[in-house]
């Protein structure tokens, strides 16, 4: 039986979070979010550009999706705090995908400063939804200081390299308390699938779509991906062995020779 | 005239001066916008009683893909 992934009291029948960044054109990021089934979607703010044409929360608007805003390129504790409070304004959501990034090459997360993000933002009534390292004990900690969600990467944010520790990703997953979304890295579709087999609630995903020769058709690749993953997960995979069993009886094989 | 840094460019401002006037000044869109004077977030109904003053920083910003 299906379920709806709950996030903080909101109920989402796709499991599948699409991050806005890469798209070539507006037009594109239409249908991939269409063929996506996404019901939620990121964005960002950046200073404000005269020249820029169409408009991104129209977009969203039309494709009907929850806007997500993030804190990219943030560092400090108090620059991702003041971003959110900026989006907040700007898109009336107290919802906030909370990016502290502590590497400008790898772009992974700071986590003495997401920590720090997390708490005061809490405390100040927004629904956090921290981008984290794959670190159990990291992902604890954000949601014993309230997080909505804990969502960590598989690899490196646009990387592609999909799930570089599904070991650690298991540990997050069988202790969460709340939902885990696998957030970067995603490259394919077999990436998404395999994170909803190890039990992640919900995968979010933007460049692997986004730069995608055919973005659309890889939006719809990852909408299936992502549940069969789910299914498979909850329909309860056979376990590993070494050597065979026998899918054909063995008993009553005529004798021929 | 007052002078002011606006997403980074130095601009001047008729004086008095109100975040709305440096808003108008960026030309920024209709909706999906905020404002953030010398780092701290001006709620949208409080740019036009928020007088700027010279040599303060005007970030004003807009969505944008990303994430």
């Amino acid at each position: 039986m299906t379920t709806d992934l709950e996030i903080a009291g909101r109920r989402f029948a796709s499991r599948l979070i699409i991050g806005t960044g890469g798209f070539r054109t507006l037009d594109s990021l239409a249908q991939a979010l269409e063929a996506s089934g996404a019901e939620m979607a990121t964005l960002a703010l950046r200073r404000v550009d005269p020249s820029a044409r169409g408009s991104l929360v129209e977009v969203l608007e039309r494709a009907g999706v929850q806007l997500l805003p993030n804190t990219a390129h943030c560092f400090t504790a108090r620059d991702a705090v003041t971003t959110a409070k900026l989006a907040r304004e700007a898109f009336e959501t107290d919802w906030v995908k909370l990016e502290v990034i502590g590497d400008d090459r790898t772009l992974l997360p700071d986590p003495v400063e997401l920590l720090e993000a997390a708490e005061e933002l809490v405390a100040d009534g927004f629904t956090v939804l921290p981008y984290t390292s794959d670190d159990p004990v990291l992902a604890r900690r954000l949601a014993d200081a309230g997080c909505a969600a804990v969502m960590p990467l598989g690899s490196p944010i646009g990387s592609g390299m999909g799930i570089a520790n599904p070991y650690n990703l298991r540990l997050i997953v069988e202790e969460a308390e709340v939902p885990v979304v696998l957030d970067a890295g995603i490259g394919t579709a077999s990436d998404a699938t395999l994170a909803m087999e190890l039990g992640c609630d919900a995968v979010l995903l933007a460049s692997a779509v986004a730069r995608a020769e055919h973005p659309a058709r890889m939006a719809r690749a990852m909408r299936l991906a992502v549940e069969a993953g789910r299914d498979a997960r909850e329909a309860g995979r056979i376990p590993h062995r070494l050597y065979a069993r026998a899918s054909t009886p063995p008993e009553g094989v005529p004798e021929l020779s | 005239m007052i002078s002011v840094v606006l997403n980074g460019e130095a601009r001047e401002l008729g004086d008095p001066a109100t975040v709305a006037d440096a808003v108008a000044a960026a030309e920024a869109p209709e909706r999906g916008v905020a404002v953030a004077v010398d780092g701290e977030v001006v709620s949208r109904g409080a740019w036009g009683r928020t007088s700027l003053s010279d040599g303060q920083s005007v970030e004003v910003l807009q969505a944008v893909q990303g994430g």
